[in-house]
C-alpha cells in the first residue's frame, strides 16, 4: 500500500506539469491579447501606447522565456499580478474562495442529505410510484437550466411574495446589524443559491446510490441474510447500505476540484462573487496570470481528490488492492 | 423657498419648547440656506434638511481600478468622476467650464494655455491641493512606466511649467485644440502617490481625490461604497451615501428594481418600453430619454475592390433602411446617423440630410458601377463575378446582431449575398480589425466630448493598430482635420467640422446607421434631477431626497 501510495504520488508530478504546460501554450496561442480589454477602439490610444503596454505586461518576450519565467515564480509560490488591475492573484482568489466553498459545501451536504435517503427508499421500492415520481423529480433538476430555474423562484419569493432577498449575499445595511441579524441575512441570501444548486445535484448521488443500492441487496450475501431471517432493517442499514455507499465516496474524492470551481451562469445570476466569474472575467480578459493561478489550483485539487478517492476507496473496501 | 417639512415627532418638540427657541432655529435654517439659494441658478432649493439617503446604482460590470489615469472601462469611470476633479469639466450644454481651474487664457496663437487654479480646494485628507498635484498627475501621464491609456493627449505637450503654488503654463509642439478637453483629465494627490509604484499601489483600491464623493469600501464584484464629502469646495453633495452594485445579469437587475433593490441604473430598449410600462414603475420610478455619446455604423475595408466605387457604397446606403433597423433593433429608442459628429455636439451639421431608403435608386447606381444579375439567379454579378460578402461584428452585442440580420435582408433583396460572421471582442480586433481581414463590419464609435477626430478619419492613421482600418482617404478631409485641431476659435472650428461632416458622408466610408438613446431609469424619491444634452449625472451633487421620503435611515455616517 505505502509503495503503491509513493508512486501514485510520483506518478501526480508529470502529468501536474503536463497539465499546466499544456494550459499555458493553448491560452496564450488563442487569439485575443490581454492589452486589447484595455485599448481596443479607444481612439486616444496610440499603437505606441499600445505597444508600450505590452511590454509593460512582459507580452514582448518569446512564449518560452514567458513560460520560464512563470513556472520560476509558481515554484516560489508566486502567481504573479492580475492583468485586470495588477493584484497579486493569490490575493484576488482568496477573496473569492471563501463564498464559493460556504455555496458548494451547504449544497454537497443537502444533496448527500436528501439524496441519500432518496436514492435507498426508491431501490427498496423499485418500481412504485414513490420511485417513478422522486426519479422524475431529480431528473427534471438535472435537465432544468439552472438560470431558468432560479429566475422563476427569484420572480416568485424575491418579487411576488418578497420573502427571499434577490441577489447578493448581504443586505445593503449589512455592516449596521448586529451579529445575529448578520447570520439571518447571511442565510436568507444563501438559501435560493443552494437551493437550486443542490436541486441540480441532486440526479447524480440519489441515481448511484439507487443502482448501489439495487445490486447489493440482489446480491447472494443479502438474500443469505435474509434467508437466515436477519430483522429486515439490520439487512439493509447495517449490511447492504454500507457496501451501497462505496460507490459514493469515489464520486466525493471527485467533487473535491467542484467545491473551489464555482459555475459562471450560476454566479452571475445570483450576483455571487466567486470563482466561477473570477475564471470568466479572467479568459474573457486574457489574464493569463489569473486563468493560470486558477488551473493551477484546479489541477491540484483535481489530482488531489483522485489520489484520495483511490485511498479511500482502497481503504473501505478490503476487497480492492493495489497490485503493481 | 420652502419651508422645511415637519413630521409629528418635531412637532410636539416644538409644542414644548419656546416660541422664542423655534424662532431661533428657523432663522438659523434660513440663513444657512441663503448661499445656496443665491448660487442656485437652476430654479430649486433645497434646506439642509435634505441631506442623507443613500442612492443604490445598478451595474453589470465592476470597476477594475480607482486610480484615474489607469482607468479605461464605464465602471471604473463612473467611480473615478465622483472622487476626482479635473482642470475643467463640461456643463449641461456640453460647453467646457472650469472646475479645479479659475480659469485659463490661451496665448501665443494657441500653442500655450494658462491655466489659473481654484485656491482653497483640499484633497480628502485634508492637504491642501496645488499645481504641483496637476504637475505630479502630468508626469505620470508621459512615464512610459505607467500603463495609461491616455498619453496620446499629453505626449503634444512641449513643455509644462509651474509658475506659482496656483499657476500652470502647458505649451505645446503645434497649437491643439483638443488639448485644452484633455485636462478633464482627473487630477490625482502627489503626496499620497508620490512614494507608490503606480502600477501596483493599493491606493488603487483606496483613493484619494477632491471630489464631492470619498471613497469607503470596495468588496470586488460585490459593491463598492461613497460617503459624501462634507468639504467640497462646490458645496456638500446632498446624498450621504453612494453605493454601486455589482449585478452582473440583466434579468437579476431588473427583478431588483422591482423589488427597489436599486435605484438607478440602464433600461434596454425592450425595458424601457414595454416592461416598465406597468401602474408599479410609474409609480416609483422615473425613467429618461437621452442622447448617448456613440453611433452604430456598416463599415466597408475601401482596399477592397467591391467597395472601391463610390456608386456601390451609396447604393449600398441607399439600399439600407436604417428607420427600419431602428424600430427593430431599438424599438425606435435611437435617431438617424448621417456622420461622424453626434446631433448635441456644435459640430454636427444639419444640412447633412440621411439618404432615403430607395432600392430601386440603389439597383439603377449599381447597375452604372457594372453590377446586373446577367444570368438570372437573383444574385448580381459584374465579369463572372458575384456581389457577395461577409459583415463581421462581435459577440456578445444582440443589437448589433439583429441590425447585421435586417441589413443582410434588405440587400438580398436587391442582388446582394451577404454572410455575418460573429467572433469573441479580443480575437475579433486582433486578428480581424488590426490585421484588416474584414469586408465590411458593424461596429459602433463611442466619441468623446470634443469633437475631434482625427485619429479616425486622417489617412495616415491606417497602420496596424490605429482606427482609421477603413482605410478612408480624402486630402481636403486631412487638412481640414488638421486645421480644425490647430484651431481654439469655436466658431472657426465648427465650420471646418461641417465641412468635414460633408465631405465624409458624401465620401460615404461607411453607411452611418444610428446614434442610439441611453435609458437610464431612477427611483422617484429622488428629485433635482436635470436630464440636459451632457446627459443626467452631471448635476447630482445637486440630487436630494426630502427628509419624509428618505428610505436608507438605519445607514449613517459613520465619522
Amino acid at each position: 500500500m505505502i509503495s503503491y501510495l509513493i508512486k501514485r504520488i510520483f506518478i501526480l508530478i508529470p502529468l501536474f506539469f503536463g497539465i499546466i504546460l499544456i494550459s499555458f501554450l493553448v491560452i496564450h496561442l488563442a487569439p485575443g491579447k490581454p492589452t486589447g480589454i484595455q485599448t481596443d477602439l479607444n481612439p486616444k490610444v496610440s499603437m505606441e501606447v499600445r505597444k508600450r503596454l505590452e511590454k509593460l505586461y512582459g507580452l514582448d518576450k518569446p512564449l518560452i522565456v514567458q513560460f520560464k519565467d512563470w513556472s520560476f515564480r509558481l515554484i516560489r509560490f508566486d502567481f504573479g499580478s492580475s492583468f485586470i488591475d495588477d493584484r497579486p492573484v493569490w490575493d484576488k482568489i482568496k477573496e473569492r474562495m471563501p463564498i464559493t466553498i460556504l455555496i458548494n459545501l451547504l449544497s454537497l451536504l443537502l444533496i448527500l442529505i436528501i439524496g441519500i435517503p432518496l436514492g435507498v427508499k426508491s431501490a427498496l421500492k423499485q418500481g412504485s410510484l414513490f420511485d417513478k415520481t422522486s426519479s422524475s423529480v431529480v431528473f427534471l433538476g438535472f435537465a432544468m437550466p439552472t438560470f431558468w430555474l432560479a429566475l422563476l423562484l427569484m420572480g416568485l419569493l424575491g418579487v411576488h411574495l418578497r420573502i427571499l432577498p434577490i441577489s447578493g449575499i448581504k443586505s445593503i445595511d449589512f455592516e449596521f446589524l448586529n451579529t445575529g441579524s448578520k447570520i439571518v441575512d447571511i442565510a436568507r441570501h444563501l438559501a435560493l443559491p443552494v437551493f437550486v444548486s443542490a436541486f441540480g445535484g441532486l440526479a447524480g448521488i440519489s441515481r448511484y446510490m439507487h443502482q448501489g443500492m439495487l445490486e447489493v441487496i440482489n446480491s447472494d450475501y443479502c438474500t443469505a441474510a435474509f434467508a437466515r431471517g436477519l430483522p429486515k432493517n439490520q439487512v439493509i442499514y447495517n449490511h447492504a447500505l454500507r457496501n451501497a455507499l462505496i460507490p459514493i465516496i469515489t464520486i466525493l474524492g471527485l467533487s473535491i476540484p467542484g467545491l473551489i470551481g464555482g459555475s459562471v451562469i450560476f454566479e452571475t445570476i445570483f450576483a455571487i462573487p466567486g470563482m466561477g466569474r473570477l475564471f470568466f472575467e479572467g479568459v474573457m480578459a486574457r489574464d493569463y496570470p489569473m486563468i493560470m493561478g486558477l488551473l493551477v489550483l484546479g489541477s491540484i485539487f483535481t489530482l488531489l481528490g483522485n489520489l484520495l478517492a483511490d485511498i479511500a476507496y482502497a481503504w473501505v473496501d478490503p476487497r480492492i488492492r493495489y497490485s503493481k | 423657498m420652502r419651508i422645511p417639512t415637519l413630521n409629528p415627532s418635531n412637532y410636539k418638540n416644538y409644542q414644548t419648547i419656546g416660541s422664542f427657541f423655534v424662532f431661533l432655529i428657523a432663522l438659523s435654517i434660513i440663513f444657512s440656506c441663503l448661499p445656496f439659494c443665491l448660487i442656485d441658478n437652476l430654479g430649486y432649493c433645497q434646506e439642509s434638511e435634505n441631506y442623507g439617503d443613500t442612492i443604490i446604482v445598478g451595474s453589470i460590470g465592476d470597476a477594475r481600478t480607482l486610480i484615474p489615469i489607469l482607468a479605461s472601462d464605464s465602471a471604473s469611470g463612473d467611480i473615478c468622476g465622483l472622487i476626482f476633479n479635473g482642470l475643467i469639466k463640461y456643463d449641461r450644454n456640453i460647453n467646457i467650464i472650469p472646475d479645479l481651474a479659475e480659469s485659463w487664457q490661451i496665448k501665443n496663437n494657441g500653442l500655450t494655455i494658462l491655466f489659473k487654479l481654484k485656491k482653497g480646494v483640499f484633497w480628502q485628507d485634508g492637504a491642501p491641493f496645488n499645481a504641483r498635484d496637476v504637475e505630479f498627475t502630468y508626469k505620470k501621464l508621459i512615464d512610459p512606466d505607467v500603463k495609461t491609456p491616455y498619453s496620446g493627449d499629453f505626449e503634444k505637450i512641449k513643455s509644462f511649467n509651474v509658475i506659482d503654488d496656483y499657476t500652470i503654463e502647458v505649451t505645446y509642439k503645434e497649437p491643439f485644440s483638443p488639448g485644452l478637453a484633455s485636462w478633464g483629465m482627473s487630477i490625482m494627490p502627489r503626496h499620497a502617490l508620490e512614494k507608490e509604484d503606480f502600477n501596483k499601489t493599493k491606493i488603487s483600491r483606496s483613493p484619494i481625490g477632491t471630489g464631492p464623493y470619498k471613497f469607503k469600501f470596495w468588496k470586488s464584484q460585490e459593491k463598492i461604497v461613497l460617503e459624501v464629502n462634507k468639504d467640497y469646495f462646490e458645496g456638500r453633495a446632498n446624498i450621504d451615501r453612494y453605493i454601486y452594485r455589482i449585478i452582473p445579469d440583466q434579468s437579476t437587475l431588473f427583478l431588483e428594481l422591482e423589488v427597489e433593490g436599486v435605484d438607478y441604473t440602464g433600461l434596454t430598449p425592450l425595458q424601457h418600453l414595454r416592461q416598465t410600462d406597468s401602474k408599479f414603475f410609474k409609480n416609483t420610478f422615473n425613467k429618461f430619454r437621452l442622447p448617448s455619446f456613440g453611433y452604430a455604423y456598416l463599415g466597408f475595408n475601401l482596399k477592397n475592390p467591391l467597395f472601391q466605387d463610390l456608386r456601390v457604397r451609396e447604393a449600398l446606403d441607399f439600399a439600407i433602411d436604417k428607420n427600419e433597423i431602428i424600430k427593430g433593433v431599438h424599438l425606435g429608442l435611437a435617431r438617424v446617423c448621417t456622420g461622424p459628429f453626434l446631433p448635441e455636439s456644435w459640430a454636427y451639421n444639419e444640412s447633412v440630410l440621411p439618404r432615403k431608403f430607395d432600392p430601386k435608386h440603389a439597383l439603377e447606381l449599381l447597375k452604372e458601377a457594372g453590377w446586373q444579375d446577367r444570368d438570372g439567379d437573383g444574385v448580381l454579378d459584374k465579369n463572372n463575378q458575384r456581389f457577395e460578402f461577409t459583415i463581421m461584428t462581435n459577440q456578445g452585442n444582440d443589437q448589433r446582431k439583429a441590425a447585421a440580420e435586417i441589413i443582410q435582408k434588405r440587400l438580398k433583396d436587391i442582388g446582394i449575398n451577404v454572410k455575418i460572421k460573429i467572433v469573441e471582442w479580443s480575437a475579433f480586433i486582433s486578428e480581424f480589425i488590426d490585421k484588416r481581414k474584414f469586408e465590411a463590419v458593424l461596429l459602433a464609435w463611442s466619441l468623446g466630448r470634443d469633437p475631434d477626430n482625427y485619429d479616425i478619419w486622417y489617412s495616415g492613421k491606417t497602420k496596424e493598430g490605429e482606427f482609421n482600418f477603413l482605410s478612408y482617404s480624402n486630402p481636403e478631409v486631412d487638412s481640414l482635420l488638421i486645421d480644425a485641431r490647430r484651431t481654439f476659435d469655436q466658431e472657426k472650428r465648427r465650420a471646418y467640422y461641417n465641412k468635414i461632416h460633408e465631405l465624409i458622408f458624401s465620401d460615404t466610408p461607411c453607411v452611418f446607421l444610428y446614434v442610439p438613446d441611453s435609458l437610464p431609469i431612477i427611483h422617484k424619491r429622488f428629485k433635482g434631477l436635470d436630464p440636459a444634452p451632457v446627459g443626467l449625472g452631471y448635476n447630482f451633487i445637486k440630487w436630494f431626497v426630502s427628509l419624509d421620503e428618505q428610505k436608507y435611515k438605519r445607514i449613517r455616517i459613520l465619522e
